[in-house]
């Protein structure tokens, strides 16, 4: 089902919950809200399913206004944060609640909910729980009875809140796997809402990162990523080192440094800062133009060790991280010294952190990536 | 340098010191002897206020005899306040379950103006003295009361019948039910309920399936609870009964007007039906609160 949502505004008393939210969603896409709780993302996600009335604006289901339709007759599956499964029924009565709530001329017939709900139950790899009873089962199966209790009234739109949100590390990264493998099988529109940007770029075909109730960007997860389209997404979507810098043309300066402007044909001059994710700050080679830092500490996580270091020429405490592969545990050391590249970076006009969008800057970011991903980057 | 470099990346986690297990609640630090006396001193004091009274109801209403009581208990006065008085709660106690329901939903599903003050209202009868609420009846039906002149036009009694001594046990009574079901619907939240719609079922079914099943332990509670209380009432009730043997006096007024008549046997006979009553209230609401318990518990464990 493919959905059009038009100029969407919604305020709860004083607050703006969303400002004017336009957005299309293909039909069988997989789509993430993200954002920072207060966002206007569930918000968003709960207008579309008929829990939350806009002030203004439409909501198109195909060619349908959903206006003044109420959320028993959307047909939305919409799975809740914590579940909100009936506790006093059993497995099998929550999955086939939707099919049995329904008018004795529309409800089908005995045998049919009940081939229907085992085979609801086989897709979701809970056969033989249907006797079981929400509190004897894992917050990963609850997950995934709501889902499935969802699916069987065949939803126009599978709207999802949070939700791996209530589950542990281990158990959301199995499921997330296996909620996109029952995505590609079953073909329904899906948009899902987290907090969480490691989950909605691994899953999502596209993102949509929100903020302070309006759309920051819209993307597939590669654009949000790498070309990120305001300061908010870059600095949601993983960590970041913002460097103040002043650009001349078609050059800028950071750090001592001179680096490119490099969009082609752009250029601008002023104060800048200049965003670079923890992983492409790098050791630099001695012929490379580089930067002096100091190592403060070092911390190794898993595969990647992270250092805190002290740009010398700016006095200001950065984040570096580096494949393990790439540290050398006797020289990088705290205290030693090291000499550090900008490998991919983005330039926004001094100022446009905050509330305010970026400036115009013509063509703001986009700066040549060295393309060495095959190099460990 | 303002920060001390360290490396982290090489060191093994500290090992965690052995802890032994809790041997002692650390929240207890008096001497053994405070405590026994402070246990002591709650015993006797629950012994001498509470047990020994329930103890005398039975001892003085056997003092004379099984014969006696169980004449006293038969007297056709006595079984019309009997009578009386379960036809009362029959009447009151549905009302309220229906009435607490209703704004037990209202406050927790739903937000609208002047919400704070319905909830205060409702708790109105607990802070308003009974014989007050009684004599509200009589003011507003009695002889000479607002409605009074048109209410005897048309031949129909409120005060001294059985219509006030409803009226004045729905009101004392109403609060139980929905005081007891408010917290419990507002912990539970909207999710539940929201699922259900969304699902395609109607606000009927929605209630029926998904609502009430949820309260249904909170619910038998509160019902119960207002059941003792519309049994046992006397303050308003006696405002409004006129105290008429055999037509409008409900045990408790009948347990008065015995204990007047110094005809102690009887009315300690009539009251241990009512102290039954209450040990009756206490059981279930124990077996109650425990199926409660464990129904909340299992909640918080979602």
């Amino acid at each position: 089902m493919q959905i059009q949502i038009r100029g969407i505004q919604k305020t709860f008393g004083s607050f703006q919950a969303l400002t004017g939210v336009d957005l299309d969603i293909e039909s069988g896409e997989l789509i993430a809200l993200l954002g920072p709780s207060g966002s206007g993302k569930t918000t968003l996600l709960r207008t579309i399913a008929g829990l939350e009335f806009a002030d203004s604006g439409r909501i198109l289901f195909g060619n349908e206004d959903t206006a003044g339709i109420p959320v028993r007759e959307r047909r939305v599956g919409f799975v809740f944060q914590h579940y909100a499964l009936f506790k006093h029924m059993t497995v099998f009565d929550n999955v086939a609640f939707g099919l049995q709530v329904r008018k004795a001329s529309e409800r089908p017939a005995k045998d049919a909910i009940r081939a229907k709900v085992l085979e609801l139950l086989d897709l979701v790899q809970l056969s033989g729980l249907d006797k079981r009873y929400p509190s004897q089962l894992s917050g990963g199966q609850k997950q995934r009875v709501a889902l499935a209790r969802a699916l069987a009234i065949e939803p126009r739109v599978l709207l999802l809140d949070e939700p791996f949100g209530a589950l542990d590390a281990k158990v959301r990264k199995d499921l997330r796997r296996w909620l996109r493998g029952l995505h590609d099988k079953t073909g329904y529109t899906t948009i899902f809402v987290t907090h969480d940007q490691e989950e909605a770029l691994e899953l999502a075909d596209r993102v949509v990162v929100m903020n302070r109730g309006r759309i920051e960007q819209v993307g597939s997860t590669d654009e949000v990523y790498e070309r990120p389209a305001t300061p908010f997404v870059f600095d949601f979507l993983g960590g970041v080192n913002v460097l103040p810098g002043i650009a001349r043309g078609r050059e800028i300066d950071v750090v001592g440094v001179s680096a490119p402007l490099p969009c082609g044909t752009c250029d601008h001059t002023g104060a800048v800062d200049i965003y670079v994710r923890p992983g492409d700050l790098r050791v630099a080679d001695a012929a490379q133009p580089s930067f002096e830092a100091e190592i403060l500490a070092v911390q190794r996580t898993g595969p990647i060790v992270r250092w805190d270091i002290r740009a010398r020429a700016l006095d200001q405490q950065l984040e570096v991280e580096i494949p393990h592969l790439h540290h050398d545990v006797k020289q990088h050391v705290p205290g030693q010294t090291v000499r550090l590249r900008l490998n991919q970076y983005s330039v926004f006009a001094r100022g446009a952190k905050g509330d305010a969008r970026p400036k115009a800057l013509p063509d703001t970011v986009l700066i040549g990536r060295e393309r060495e991903r095959g190099r460990l980057g | 340098m303002s920060s001390q470099p360290v490396d982290h990346s090489l060191q093994d986690p500290p090992k965690l010191p052995f802890e032994p297990l809790i041997q002692r609640n650390a929240v207890i630090t008096e001497q053994p002897w405070v405590r026994w006396l402070l246990t002591a001193l709650a015993l006797v004091f629950l012994a001498g206020f509470l047990l020994l009274p329930l103890v005398a109801v039975f001892v003085e209403a056997l003092r004379n005899g099984v014969g006696t009581y169980l004449d006293a208990v038969r007297d056709p006065d006595a079984i019309a306040a009997i009578e009386l008085t379960l036809t009362v709660a029959a009447i009151a106690v549905p009302l309220n379950t229906l009435f607490g329901i209703c704004a037990a939903w209202a406050v927790t599903k739903h937000t609208f103006r002047g919400k704070q003050f319905l909830i205060t209202l409702i708790d109105l009868p607990f802070s308003v003295s009974p014989v007050v609420s009684g004599l509200i009846y009589v003011l507003i039906f009695g002889a000479q009361g607002w409605l009074g002149p048109w209410m005897s036009e048309h031949d129909f009694k409120v005060i001294f019948a059985i219509p006030g001594i409803v009226l004045a046990t729905v009101f004392v009574t109403f609060p139980f039910v929905a005081r007891e079901l408010i917290p419990l619907m507002q912990e539970q939240g909207t999710d539940d309920e929201q699922a259900a719609l969304s699902l395609g079922a109607t606000g009927w079914q929605t209630f029926m399936r998904v609502t009430l099943p949820n309260i249904k332990w909170g619910l038998l509670y509160g019902v119960l609870l207002c059941n003792a209380r519309a049994m046992g009432e006397f303050g308003a009730v006696s405002v409004v009964s006129g105290h008429i043997r055999g037509m409008t006096n409900t045990m408790p007024l009948h347990v008065e007007i015995l204990y007047n008549e110094y005809n102690f046997a009887a009315a300690f006979a009539v009251a241990s039906l009512l102290a039954m009553l209450a040990l009756v209230t206490l059981v279930l609401k124990s077996f109650l609160e425990w199926r409660l318990g464990s129904e909340l518990a299992a909640t918080r464990k979602h």
